[in-house]
């Protein structure tokens, strides 16, 4: 058995066993947490050396055979996301140090943290479409403890409404995976690849069912528009570091299954291609309209996450395309956008938690000054923020071109002309927290707990050092795009032919 | 008997979309765990089983016999309904945390509002 394969499981579930064992003593637990988190990075980092040219890494569990036993494939697409799994989980652990209060800790924070990496590298590794469901929910229900911990009248309510949205979400997937089941006797995602098309013209409407209910699922999970509302209310209720690991990975794994099953699993429908164009570049728009009508800081960002997931719903939407060449380009673009999302929007959270440590709220209209105290501070915002609006050369610019290109490519002026407004419509909200929040000067009533008394220094590092590696890594990938972009395409191809040969080599 | 049971899962996911609807938080609850019944007799009516043989080896023999149940589906459904179980608990202890915090369970309770976390 391939142990590296199985790692990207075993080294979130050991620190979470290893930190409930740790219970009573919290700074063990904070121990366990940095190095599981920093582990899942280094696996990843492993992985992507083994994946890099292409190769997919498998592993059988059990002794029993693919088909019949559950996989586990990793591939450069799900290598790449298990190292951002394990650098957003070092991130928002790293944080967590400083910005978690005792209480949560005490209720068992770390482990919950391990416990969300461990669902969202399981489903990043797997080949089983059942063990995919699995996953999801381990990361469900402990993205809902993570998310009531604490249990402040705001956590509750908005909570609740995201609790149930996402179970709808999995018992939406549990029927497609019955039907999936029923016509394939198998759940193998391999297998099912290679023997959908033949199903298909024997059951098209079973088939069409299966395919339509799974794509409602991950749009739900992804927060397209109209499934989103569960987002806004619930993410700015979280504290930094849970809000900031939310912001970037829960929602991406949502695209990634619908890169993964609706671009190399299912059959190819066109319908269901074209509906994603329109809904992503609706939420393209709404979502980033929404943000420009709010003046809170984590409202903004939350409802920023919504109208970059329309950027990455439109590029997988492409697939619509008949030539194998725009199918590559809008796949690789949503790869891309992916990673340079990740990285900037767990960023962003982060950076908002360090403006409500030193600036003393997330209210916009409360906040001001902060270019003049803490001139570090806005470079570190502005890193993401103008990444996040694609301003060249950051990492933003590089991914919104690939989705130009693809999607003119593809022949879509429309989907251009709305991709291109929505990114000046982001650069509007950046700047308006730019000046709110740095430039102008601080309004009469500044909040009562701004600024640094000098015991609050003490561990304030712990929030500053995952800032500057997240904006490192953004301006890495912006400066030195050549290899993110190459890699980006060579995991579209693994990902949209690999299928077939896979089940020879399984076999 | 597939008839049978699918006029049953049509009924589940008809009672359970109209209490999903509903204003009570506790109805809303209901709701998803009779989704959830009916996503489970999807798989296990799809799986074959309403076949009436148990899917283990006979005696002398080393295959099992014809007609027998798809004994991977009922894995499959084992494994949803104890997923689906702990979800059910949660969500009433969450449920009840929110009556705690709102003084009703009324699902109009959980519109936003001014409420922030306090971002710690």
């Amino acid at each position: 058995m391939n142990l590296l394969v199985v790692l990207p499981v075993l080294v979130p579930l050991s620190a979470a066993a290893l930190g409930l064992l740790a219970w009573p003593r919290p700074r063990l637990q904070r121990a366990i947490g940095v190095v599981g988190s920093l582990g899942l990075l280094v696996t990843g980092v492993a992985l992507l050396q083994r994946t890099w040219s292409g190769a997919v890494l498998h592993s059988t569990l059990g002794g029993w055979s693919a088909p019949f036993g559950i996989t586990l494939r990793i591939d450069l697409l799900g290598a790449l996301m298990i190292t951002l799994a394990g650098l957003m989980g070092a991130a928002a652990a790293v944080t967590a140090l400083r910005s978690i209060d005792r209480r949560r800790e005490e209720l068992g924070f770390h482990p919950l943290l391990q416990g969300l990496l461990l669902g969202v590298s399981g489903a990043f590794s797997t080949g089983d479409m059942f063990n995919l469901y699995v996953w999801f929910e381990v990361m469900l229900i402990s993205s809902f403890a993570l998310l009531s911990l604490g249990a402040s009248r705001a956590q509750l309510l908005g909570g609740a409404r995201y609790v149930v949205l996402n179970l709808l979400s999995s018992l939406l997937f549990l029927t497609a995976l019955g039907f999936l089941y029923g016509m394939a006797r198998s759940l193998d995602m391999a297998d099912l690849a290679v023997r959908l098309p033949a199903l298909q013209s024997e059951h098209p409407q079973l088939v069409l069912a299966a395919s339509g209910l799974l794509f409602v699922s991950f749009l739900l999970k992804a927060g397209v528009f109209p499934l989103y509302f569960w987002l806004p209310p619930s993410y700015p209720t979280a504290p930094t570091a849970v809000a900031a690991v939310f912001a970037g990975l829960l929602t991406k794994v949502g695209v990634y299954a619908l890169i993964r099953v609706h671009g190399s699993v299912m059959p190819s429908s066109p319908l269901l291609f074209e509906v994603a164009l329109v809904l992503g570049a609706l939420t393209m728009v709404l979502g980033v309209l929404g943000a420009v009508a709010q003046m809170d800081l984590r409202r903004i960002l939350s409802f920023h996450i919504l109208s970059q997931i329309g950027y990455m719903v439109v590029a997988f939407g492409l697939l619509v395309s008949e030539e194998p060449a725009v199918r590559r380009l809008g796949v690789a673009a949503a790869i891309l956008y992916i990673t340079h999302h990740i990285i900037v929007k767990t960023n962003l959270f982060l950076v908002g938690g360090l403006v409500r440590e030193l600036g003393g709220s997330f209210d916009l209209a409360r906040l001001g000054g902060l270019r003049g105290r803490t001139p570090w501070l806005a470079a570190l915002f502005a890193v993401p923020a103008l990444s996040l609006a694609g301003i060249p050369p950051l990492s933003g610019f590089w991914a919104k071109l690939a989705v130009l290109e693809a999607a003119v490519a593809a022949g879509r002026p429309v989907i251009v002309a709305v991709a291109a407004g929505a990114g000046l419509l982001t650069l509007l909200s950046m700047l308006k927290i730019w000046n709110q929040a740095f430039w102008r000067e601080a309004p009469g009533e500044l909040a009562a707990d701004a600024g640094a008394g000098s015991e609050d220094r003490a561990g304030r590092w712990a929030l500053v050092v995952p800032v500057v590696v997240l904006a490192l890594c953004t301006l890495a990938i912006g400066f030195y795009a050549e290899p993110f972009v190459a890699a980006a395409g060579r995991a579209a191809d693994v990902l949209l032919t690999v299928p077939s040969m896979a089940m020879e080599v399984g076999r | 008997m597939t008839l049978a049971l699918a006029v049953c899962i049509a009924v589940l996911v008809g009672a359970g979309s109209y209490l999903l609807m509903g204003r009570n938080l506790p109805r809303l609850l209901f709701g998803i765990v009779l989704l959830g019944h009916a996503a489970n007799l999807v798989i296990f009516t799809l799986g074959g089983g309403a076949r009436a043989g148990a899917p283990i080896v006979p005696e002398g023999s080393d295959r099992l016999a014809a007609g027998h149940a798809d004994p991977v589906s009922q894995a499959l459904v084992l494994t949803a309904i104890v997923i689906g179980f702990a979800m059910l608990a949660f969500c009433a202890v969450l449920f009840e945390r929110v009556q705690k915090a709102t003084g009703d369970l009324d699902v109009d309770a959980l519109r936003p509002g001014d409420e922030e976390g306090d971002g710690s």
